[in-house]
């Protein structure tokens, strides 16, 4: 392998900072073609996205939800199963968080609510998973395919559940009763000040903390446990992991659990860090831009972590820079997230070969 | 294209030139489908585009791409001084919610939701009293006797439209038929033209021959379908009848322009006041649409029936069953 010569900084830092710039530049032209100033945008972006407290709070925020189905991508990656269902499975791990919450939220204190509803979004969402993975498992269904549709699926069980069962009574949108605040995760502003800190009023909730455990726990899974390496070899050369005595469509169906539950965390975000009610289309395409994270970070945990932070402060950013200036409308900020994506996942080979070739000359001379 | 955005730097600039001349500081919350919807939202676009026309008060827009976005927004609109803030439509009531609490001195108004605030005024509408005006006249315009509805997403509100429109339709012809379609379950539906056309046309291979469309942007597919096969299609919140003359059998006209107008100016004298509006047929606030472009498929016989149905909702001798106040559709 030719590439474990070429210096690591090369190819995790080096590499996608000049896909972004790149993207960036393309950007400053669409800016242009506009009739607008590619710096005073980047300027609000940059300020939108880090530039004061409220901001890096929403950025942290969008990351939050980024890393759970980041991560949720990436460890089906790993086994080599494209899990593109993380929109439903995050939807309905909503969906258990907040069934738990309307259940308890006046009978039980946070203490006892906030494990129960962690474990109940993950097994909502492990188990909206489950079935892709069964089918893939031991029928043979293609995994994208079925994810995607599930998706669907999701989507019509919540709307047919929100309309008919939860929606609250005398109100015009479909959405549940609010919490109790004892059904709160507290705000990270509200954790900080007692301590003299203002960070700003931000929906950055207790959740980002148990984003950051679920990647140590990622990190640990997948490269120290027996089950991790079965898992990567597996992904690797599944005809290899057979003759090797692992059980492939075992692996399939644990790892799609792991996944999905990691993908239903989001609800633990959204719903009962931010919403505080049961609420329709709350993923808002987390799933989506979950794939584009798992890309980007390389399927490694710090790589996510950092890929979504990116994303993160490119939707914040990006709603900043929208506002500040309305001919920029949102549609455009899409457009600058497509060319990251486009950039650091579809062209990521463009400048690597010839990049990773100069240093791997200056290393040979 | 260009134009559009040569106006808008335009509009920039006069926004703030008369920032200081102004007495009133207005902005605007769109929701997610956007405001070049071509219906609800447009809607309200074209009643503050009006508004500044008239009084030379810019208004600032916001358009919001997801849940964060739109407490953000209004958050970020309410510190900045900015009032009254109009919040179209029923998918931000509880983001208006939290922030009108936080901020008591800034005067909100939600279009199509209520909220029970001292500073938040609800303006909702008898969109069932408009539904069954044309379902009436579907009715009316049929030789199957069958008709069609398609809905954006499939939530009460929606159920409303289709609601009165079957008790119109019904009213005209009491056997007629009347086949409903939603379009899907998720805010997409609103927007999805091509979906939009494909169950328009499955509607009329099943003999209907109008089809009342109260999916949005959804709609567009709507009508063009009924172009292509020769049938007729009605429009939805905003005056669509120029978007295909000659097979537009009316609109439905939700009146959100002139109530976003009408926001403005009242707060422009200072009688802007909080509380519930409730716009119907006797105010105008619902409406079918009679122009140049759907003269032509109104019968001076129809146009008759019509005025006489509408003046009988006005008095209450018709009355029509509001799908909101049971959740059904029981009449």
């Amino acid at each position: 392998m030719s590439q474990a010569k070429v210096p690591a900084w090369v190819s995790v830092g080096l590499i996608p900072l000049l896909n972004i710039l790149l993207a960036f530049l393309v950007s400053g032209l669409v800016f242009l073609a506009i009739g607008e100033d590619p710096i005073e945008a980047a300027g609000y972006l940059v300020y939108g996205a880090f530039g004061y407290d409220e901001g890096i709070g929403y950025t942290l925020y969008y990351a939050t939800n980024l890393i759970f189905t980041g991560l949720a991508v990436s460890v089906a990656f790993k086994a080599g199963l494209f899990n593109i269902g993380g929109e439903g499975q995050a939807y309905i791990g909503g969906l258990g968080v907040g069934l738990l919450c309307l259940w308890f939220d006046s009978s039980l204190p946070l203490l006892v609510i906030a494990p129960l509803a962690i474990i109940g979004g993950a097994l909502f969402g492990a188990a909206w998973a489950y079935i892709p993975a069964y089918l893939q498992a031991r029928r043979g269904s293609h995994i994208v395919i079925t994810t995607i549709m599930f998706n669907f699926i999701a989507s019509s069980l919540m709307v047919y559940l929100m309309v008919n069962w939860l929606k609250a009574e005398g109100v015009m949108s479909p959405i549940s009763r609010t919490f109790e605040e004892s059904a709160w995760l507290p705000y990270m502003h509200d954790i900080f000040a007692p301590f003299g800190f203002d960070i700003g009023d931000s929906p950055l909730n207790l959740a980002f903390v148990l984003a950051l455990l679920c990647c140590v726990f990622y990190w640990a899974l997948v490269w120290h446990t027996r089950w991790g390496y079965q898992l990567r070899t597996v992904g690797t050369n599944p005809t290899a992991a057979q003759y090797a005595g692992i059980d492939n469509a075992k692996v399939t169906i644990w790892v799609m659990l792991i996944s999905g539950g990691l993908a239903g965390l989001v609800g633990v975000n959204e719903i009962m860090g931010v919403n505080h009610n049961l609420l329709l289309n709350f993923t808002a395409g987390y799933g989506f831009a979950g794939i584009a994270v798992a890309l980007m970070g390389r399927n490694h945990p710090i790589g996510i972590v950092l890929a979504a932070m990116l994303f993160g402060a490119l939707y914040q950013g990006g709603a900043e820079l929208s506002f500040e200036i309305p001919t920029i409308t949102p549609e455009i900020v899409v457009v600058i997230q497509g060319l990251v994506i486009l950039f650091s996942g579809a062209l990521e080979n463009m400048f690597k070969g010839k990049i990773e070739g100069l240093f791997l000359r200056k290393a040979a001379a | 294209m260009k134009g559009v955005f040569l106006a808008s730097a335009t509009a920039l600039a006069m926004a703030v030139s008369s920032a200081y001349a102004a007495d009133i500081k207005p902005a605007v919350v769109y929701d997610q489908a956007g405001k070049f919807d071509k219906s609800f939202n447009e809607g309200v676009y074209n009643g503050i585009t009006k508004f500044t026309e008239d009084t030379g008060i810019e208004v600032r827009e916001s358009e919001p791409k997801n849940e964060a976005q739109v407490e953000q927004n209004l958050r970020r609109l309410a510190k900045r001084g900015y009032s009254p803030i109009v919040a179209v439509g029923f998918t931000m009531m509880s983001a208006v919610q939290k922030v009108a609490q936080d901020f008591p001195d800034v005067q909100f108004t939600i279009i199509d939701a209520v909220i029970d605030l001292p500073n938040v005024q609800s303006i909702v509408f008898k969109e069932h009293e408009g539904s069954f005006l044309v379902g009436a006249l579907a009715a009316m315009a049929s030789k199957t006797d069958t008709v069609g509805f398609v809905g954006g997403m499939d939530i009460p509100l929606i159920r409303k439209f289709g609601c009165g429109y079957e008790q119109g339709a019904k009213f005209i012809t009491p056997n007629a038929t009347v086949i409903q379609n939603m379009t899907g379950s998720t805010g997409a539906a609103f927007n999805d033209p091509t979906k939009g056309s494909e169950l328009a046309k499955s509607q009329f291979s099943k003999g209907a021959d109008v089809v009342f469309a109260a999916a949005g942007g959804t709609g567009i597919g709507v009508y063009q379908a009924a172009k292509d096969e020769g049938k007729l299609a009605i429009g939805v919140d905003s005056n669509q009848n120029h978007i295909q003359p000659g097979t537009m059998l009316t609109s439905m006209v939700k009146r959100v322009d002139s109530a976003a107008y009408k926001v403005f100016e009242e707060a422009n004298t200072g009688e802007w006041k909080p509380g519930l509006e409730v716009l119907g047929l006797s105010d105008g606030g619902v409406d079918w649409a009679l122009d140049d472009n759907n003269k032509g498929l109104i019968t001076a016989d129809m146009k008759a029936k019509m005025d006489d149905v509408k003046a009988k909702i006005i008095s209450g001798e018709i009355s029509v069953h509001d799908y909101m106040s049971d959740s059904t559709c029981n009449y």
